[in-house]
């Protein structure tokens, strides 16, 4: 990242500057690759752990009164959202654990004496890696949801879905990389992440809409990150696409589809801003 | 010109000072040994050398760049083998070689030609394919060694690359770190074996608590101590006021130069004589004053001799009294970006 500054000091089109840093990044990226191909538990981990919840949390109130829920929707269909965007997330959270390692390790060493021409090549190549990961674990789950008879959303609404899970799978990684060069080592690291994955997702609309919510829990699902991405999955799901309308009730009004984007798409760039001076620091 | 140079560096951890106005001048196409005990700021000096570091104050040009403004030009004619450099357990040593690669941005043909080249040079054949994870201490030096060598660097820069290894390993090391000298390359290597250092550099210095205490050749380093070594003890553990009784008394003597007294052993005395008949002379006197002898050896002047003329202690024990204060947070602290 301090080589940014170089580069525009000798001209951003220096010859081959594109071309080295996409070899970088490209080979930085294979080698996490390779190692989920020979490790992939974490993967198998993040996709048995979303099915569990939605096999079993599904059938915990599939004998729920009919109408009880908006749109008169069974518990299944709403809880699929939910659980999309809780592996999304649950998995983007821990895109800081390899970065953390390799500093822990002294990995980290072996890039920071090569020439890179942009130190960004190291996030650049967490942050594809996580992405296509927690995309693919998702995209898992909602075909599992859609045999569990959970609907499917078509095809715009999967363009939406894929946006919105793309987004969100941005903030996180920012943050969690964030945390992964802030924190001192990676027990730190994996307690932060165990006291934030829960509490996140019950404090949201993954498993039950703010009406049922005691108003304070109300407040806090409505201003949860991850309801602004349930909400406008759980539309698409619901029925033709149309990002106008009000997707979220909320104790402060109502907020439609475009507005949740905007949510969470501020919240993205916000962290990545966040992050950037720590890690020009760390990365100098 | 020096393919290092170092001015007045200086770089604290806290209250804790690493280096205290280190300077020091490699030349071109040399072996040039940074001998010291753990704990001097060997290390600290790479690390600032390498680009992974920056000091407090002072200048560093590497290969007459100034490697604090472009730290970049430096990291690219410049190999780094240190122990603090992880590999990756999962990945195969040709993978990361191949990792190397990308990352000094060579094209993908020369990799796996050069790949191809260190893998018989260093006697891989049997192993590059299996993953790292598996490796004995000998191999990773080897693989470490290898990827440092990759990019064919000006400048090859290793902490401590044998402590530890098989003999089969070091003498591979050794024979091709000779190679590299006879074709040009220039080679930094610390080390607290004095054996290592004088079996290979052609130039060294030697650093204490932050600083070069001495430096040159091992014979100039000798010849600047000239005669022979003489220690005594004139009890197996004497106690300060007695040493020094025995110090005046030494000091009376023609031919006797340098006495010092080495605490960590005992208070026992090193001496310096300009001939073997001095010997007797100090029997005699030492006799006079009714003082006793438990041991009085002689020997030629060794680089360690350099050191405890500088320090006035051995470079063992000034190791083992660095490894009962180390302290492993600051350790891990410091290795941590």
């Amino acid at each position: 990242m301090e080589n940014t500054v170089d580069v525009y000091a000798q001209g951003i089109d220096e010859q081959g500057f594109i071309l080295e840093v996409l070899q970088e990044t490209l080979a930085l990226t294979r080698r996490l690759y390779l190692q989920l191909l020979r490790r992939p538990s974490t993967l198998v981990a993040g996709i048995i752990q979303p099915l569990i919840w939605l096999v079993l949390f599904g059938a915990l109130f599939s004998k729920a009164p009919e109408g009880l829920l908006p749109g008169g929707m069974t518990y299944g269909r709403f809880l699929g959202a939910g659980v999309i965007v809780f592996t999304a997330f649950s998995g983007a959270l821990n895109a800081g654990l390899p970065v953390m390692f390799d500093r822990e390790f002294g990995f980290l060493n072996r890039l920071l004496v090569a020439p890179l021409r942009s130190r960004s090549s190291i996030v650049f190549a967490s942050v594809i890696y996580i992405t296509s990961i927690s995309l693919l674990q998702s995209l898992v789950i909602m075909g599992t949801a859609s045999l569990l008879g959970y609907g499917w959303p078509g095809v715009s609404g999967l363009l939406v879905v894929l946006l919105i899970l793309l987004i969100l799978v941005f903030a996180v990684t920012a943050l969690s990389l964030g945390l992964a060069f802030a924190l001192p080592g990676h027990i730190e690291l994996i307690a932060v992440i165990f006291v934030a994955n829960l509490p996140l997702l019950f404090a949201s609309t993954a498993l039950a809409p703010i009406s049922f919510m005691p108003t304070w829990l109300g407040w806090l699902a409505a201003i949860n990150p991850l309801t602004f991405a349930i909400e406008p999955i759980r539309a698409a799901y619901g029925g033709p696409l149309d990002l106008g309308i009000t997707v979220l009730h909320a104790p402060y009004g109502d907020v439609n589809g475009y507005g949740c984007l905007s949510v969470l798409m501020g919240l993205t760039i916000g962290l990545f801003f966040l992050i950037r001076p720590l890690m020009n620091r760390k990365l100098a | 010109m020096p393919v290092i140079e170092l001015h007045e560096l200086e770089k604290s951890y806290g209250s804790v000072k690493a280096l205290q106005g280190l300077n020091l001048q490699v030349p071109k196409g040399c072996l040039y040994g940074l001998l010291g005990p753990n704990g001097a700021g060997k290390t600290t000096a790479i690390r600032i050398i390498c680009t992974l570091l920056s000091p407090d104050s002072g200048k560093v040009i590497v290969g007459g760049v100034d490697a604090l403004s472009h730290p970049r030009v430096v990291r690219r004619s410049l190999g780094y083998v240190a122990q603090e450099i992880a590999i990756d357990k999962i990945l195969t040593g040709r993978e990361l070689l191949q990792l190397q690669g990308d990352l000094y941005h060579l094209a993908t043909s020369q990799t796996s030609l050069r790949i191809r080249e260190l893998v018989e040079r260093l006697g891989m054949q049997t192993w590059i394919d299996r993953r790292c994870g598996s490796y004995s201490g000998g191999m990773r030096r080897r693989l470490d060694l290898a990827s440092g060598l990759l990019h064919r660097p000006e400048l090859l820069v290793l902490d401590e690359p044998t402590v530890g290894l098989d003999i089969e390993s070091r003498s591979v090391i050794w024979q091709l770190l000779k190679e590299l000298i006879s074709n040009g390359t220039t080679i930094l290597l610390s080390s607290h074996y004095l054996e290592e250092i004088e079996a290979l550099a052609q130039r060294m210095a030697i650093i204490d608590k932050g600083r070069v205490i001495a430096e040159g050749t091992a014979e100039q380093l000798k010849q600047q101590l000239g005669g022979d070594r003489v220690t005594l003890r004139v009890r197996e553990f004497s106690d300060e006021k007695e040493s020094e009784m025995v110090r005046t008394l030494l000091n009376r003597i023609e031919g006797i130069t340098q006495v010092v007294i080495n605490q960590a052993q005992g208070f026992s005395l090193n001496l310096v004589v300009d001939s073997e008949q001095v010997l007797p002379r100090i029997q005699e006197e030492l006799n006079k004053a009714q003082f006793p002898i438990f041991s009085l050896t002689q020997s030629r002047a060794s680089l360690d001799d350099v050191y405890l003329q500088a320090t006035g202690k051995t470079l063992m024990d000034a190791e083992l009294e660095v490894a009962s204060q180390r302290d492993l947070k600051l350790e891990s602290k410091k290795a941590m970006r």
